[in-house]
């Protein structure tokens, strides 16, 4: 039994820990919460350098070669300082698509470019949940048309992977076909946009997999690694309150000697604490590629969206009415929890997809 | 991170296995027990039976070092050996407090001829034993115990009322927190003995619980006479001795919520039928179920991490305080769910309603008693918030006050 990282793994953890400390400070988060940056290009940078972001392509195709675990730890580093870049729409979506869907030659083609930082990539796999009644691409079998809404880092984004009928498609965005429009988000740090394909050059996955097939694979491994996200942003916006808790003083006593605000925060904590076991089941579930794949997704999924928003709303809470300000952080940690919790399907479409494995396992 | 045994645990599982599957049989379903139909007398006999066999193949103390009587093993081999106990039907619980709690502690404070009677004793099981520290004024407050221990020569006489004492009505001897001063402040007044079961005075009566068993006791001390020679560490140096019997306690409270409850609820909502259609198609009971799994798995990943911390030879580290808060909750907050959706019939007894109720709704009455046992969430609560997030303590106005002008 050794359900934990290893020292290696904690050693990365702390080097990109200590890296987003110093750049993704809330300063740097609030250039690109003001508009001035479409990310926080320094941030990117040196998550690309240290070979982070790539933690888990292959070295065969430009990455670092380390695996899922080390990925997920980066993803709670990320989490955690609130890191303002694509690093969902790059590695945990386009890239995973990539390296499962694509042939020897799309991997070949897009996976040092996108481990090397020189493309930003996106991905829009579809999802139940819709609003916008925005019509499905066609594909030709050589070009896409039509409309997407709400791709993560559309703006930006260099190339995308995209789901037309049952296809993915390859898309670099690049071609003179492409229109973008920038959309406004709850999360301004982490940016939406609208692309237009009219006959743009697109190619299908080829890799032997059915798109759909594919298309849940990445969904499962970007749950867990999205968990993380969470599980990192739920610890940090406790201590942040808990801190406060401590220096401030109300009725002549520190308010986190309040039984009620202590309990809040036990409470926090123990869902935190779930959330981040069943996060680090998926990590072992994702890179042992276990069939427990979809289950513990899931259950990571649901169990840290959860927590993620119970820490981020009941830490505006704890802060009292500072807390409802825009010079606080806490509402940057609001933002980000509801981002994260409906960027791939909600939690309720999680907590059904569990359910259904748990049916089925039952059987 | 990998789920599986390392060669040497591989190793010690098989050579438990081999051991139980001759001496033990295995359980027909998760939910068998071995004591079904027996009555107290027969459990107790049995029990004792298993524990004289586990002592001598050196089961009944895996980490107690071999010089204590004890197998010289690890955290991690006690664990493989009760993950593997569990799959046979085999008594459970009995003997809990005596090897817990009371012989440690005995084999630390007491004298030598004592630690040499009583140890081997206990853990062959001659001799069963309980700990008897709460009070019926004094539960989560244990510094407020009011059973009085007074010096008469070579003896000390007790007087008082011990209450949710788990299993007295068995056993031979017990632990005993008493009050020897009444003018130092409340924790510091207090002494412990080894208390005859047997001696005159010693009346136990059984309390009859919600779940309709007899698990916890009263005890009345009239007047009990022990000889001084019976204390546990110093005069007025109980507090320190109780808090080295509770840390003895750490992993052995808190990670009871079954691993198999959430397919209960699906076997169950399968047969439950809503308005004609089974209620497992209805999403909002697929959702309960989800959830349940969640709290169920999360509570038996949370002791993995514990595991994995002890068998790289650390503590377990503060994610386990959790435990007992999710594990007393979830145990409520699943069973509760599943008696709801039969509706109406969901709450006839399961000797009308069906024998695969049985082991839900005792579940379902033993849930507010394992959330008060060990302590209640609320003071789980507190010790999360202190402990771990370091949040100020409680306000106590008793600390430096005799306890004798304490308000009661």
């Amino acid at each position: 039994m050794n359900f934990d990282f290893s020292d290696d793994q904690r050693l990365l953890q702390a080097e990109v820990g200590k890296m987003l400390a110093e750049t993704s400070t809330s300063a740097a988060v609030r250039q690109v919460l003001g508009g001035q940056a479409a990310y926080s290009e320094s941030v990117w940078r040196n998550l690309i350098d240290m070979g982070a972001a790539a933690a888990a392509i292959p070295e065969a195709y430009g990455g670092a070669g380390l695996g899922y675990l080390e990925l997920c730890l980066v993803a709670e580093e990320a989490g955690c300082h609130l890191a303002a870049v694509p690093l969902s729409s790059s590695f945990y979506l386009a890239a995973e698509a990539i390296l499962h869907g694509g042939s020897e030659a799309q991997k070949q083609h897009w996976l040092p470019r996108i481990a090397a930082g020189e493309v930003i990539a996106t991905a829009a796999l579809g999802g139940h949940e819709t609003y916008l009644a925005t019509p499905a691409l066609s594909f030709d079998g050589k070009s896409v048309s039509g409309k997407v809404s709400a791709v993560p880092d559309g703006l930006v984004a260099g190339m995308a992977v995209l789901k037309a009928g049952d296809d993915l498609l390859l898309v670099d965005l690049a071609a003179p076909s492409v229109s973008r429009k920038a959309l406004s988000s709850l999360d301004p740090t982490r940016p939406y946009a609208e692309l237009s394909f009219a006959n743009t050059p697109a190619e299908k996955l080829t890799g032997g997999k059915s798109g759909a097939a594919v298309a849940a694979r990445v969904l499962n491994g970007a749950a867990v690694l999205l968990a993380f996200e969470q599980v990192g942003g739920a610890a940090r916006i406790l201590e942040i309150s808990r801190d406060y808790a401590l220096e401030r003083k109300a009725f002549g006593r520190q308010i986190g000697s309040f039984q009620a605000l202590k309990h809040k925060m036990a409470e926090i904590y123990t869902a935190n604490e779930l959330a981040r076991v069943h996060a680090y089941y998926g990590a072992w579930a994702l890179s042992s590629d276990a069939p427990e794949l979809a289950l513990a997704a899931g259950a990571a999924r649901v169990a840290a969206t959860t927590a993620f928003n119970r820490a981020a709303e009941e830490g505006i809470e704890i802060h009292g009415g500072i807390g409802f300000t825009w010079e606080m952080d806490c509402h940057l940690y609001y933002r980000r929890a509801r981002y994260l919790a409906q960027l791939i399907g909600s939690e309720h479409a999680w907590r059904a997809q569990l359910a259904d494995e748990l049916v089925r396992e039952a059987a | 991170m990998d789920f599986r045994d390392t060669p040497e645990e591989a190793a010690f599982r098989a050579q438990v296995r081999a051991w139980l599957e001759a001496n033990a049989q295995p359980k027909k379903s998760d939910e068998d027990r071995f004591d079904k139909g027996m009555n107290d007398a027969e459990r107790i006999v049995a029990a004792r039976a298993w524990q004289k066999k586990k002592a001598a193949a050196g089961y009944a103390a895996i980490t107690w070092p071999k010089e204590a009587g004890g197998m010289g093993g690890t955290p991690m081999q006690q664990v493989i050996y009760g993950q593997e106990e569990a799959r046979f039907l085999v008594p459970r619980m009995i003997f809990e407090n005596s090897l817990g709690q009371c012989l440690p502690t005995v084999a630390t404070w007491a004298i030598p001829e004592l630690k040499a009677r009583h140890v081997p004793r206990g853990l062959s099981g001659d001799e069963i034993w309980c700990q008897l520290f709460s009070e019926p004024a004094a539960g989560s407050d244990t510094g407020g115990i009011r059973t009085r221990a007074e010096k008469q020569g070579d003896a000390w006489v007790i007087n008082g009322q011990k209450v949710w004492t788990s299993g007295a009505q068995f056993c031979d001897y017990g632990i005993l927190l008493a009050r020897s001063d009444w003018d130092k402040p409340k924790q510091d007044g207090l002494t412990m003995f080894i208390l005859d079961m047997k001696a005159p005075g010693v009346e136990v009566r059984p309390i009859h619980q919600i779940s309709d068993e007899y698990e916890f006791n009263e005890v009345f001390l009239t007047d009990v006479r022990i000889p001084d020679s019976h204390r546990l560490g110093p005069e007025c140096g109980g507090w320190k001795v109780m808090l080295s019997t509770l840390m003895h306690e750490r992993l052995s409270v808190g990670g009871s919520l079954p691993t198999h409850l959430h397919r209960s609820l699906i076997d169950l909502a399968q047969k439950a039928h809503w308005n004609g259609r089974p209620a497992i198609e209805d999403s909002r009971v697929k959702a309960r179920i989800a959830d349940a799994y969640l709290s169920q798995k999360g509570v038996e990943l949370t002791i993995s991490r514990g595991i994995t911390a002890l068998s790289k030879g650390r503590e377990p580290g503060p994610e386990m305080s959790i435990l007992k808060l999710v594990a007393g909750k979830g145990i409520q907050d699943i069973t509760s769910f599943a008696l709801e959706m039969a509706g109406a019939e969901g709450t006839l007894g399961h000797r009308d309603l069906g024998g695969e109720w049985e082991f839900i709704q005792r579940l379902w009455l033993s849930a507010p008693g394992i959330r008060l046992a060990g302590g209640s969430d609320e003071i789980m609560k507190n010790i999360i918030a202190e402990r771990v997030l370091g949040l100020p303590g409680e306000i106590r106005t008793d600390r430096k006050v005799p306890f004798r002008d304490l308000e009661r």
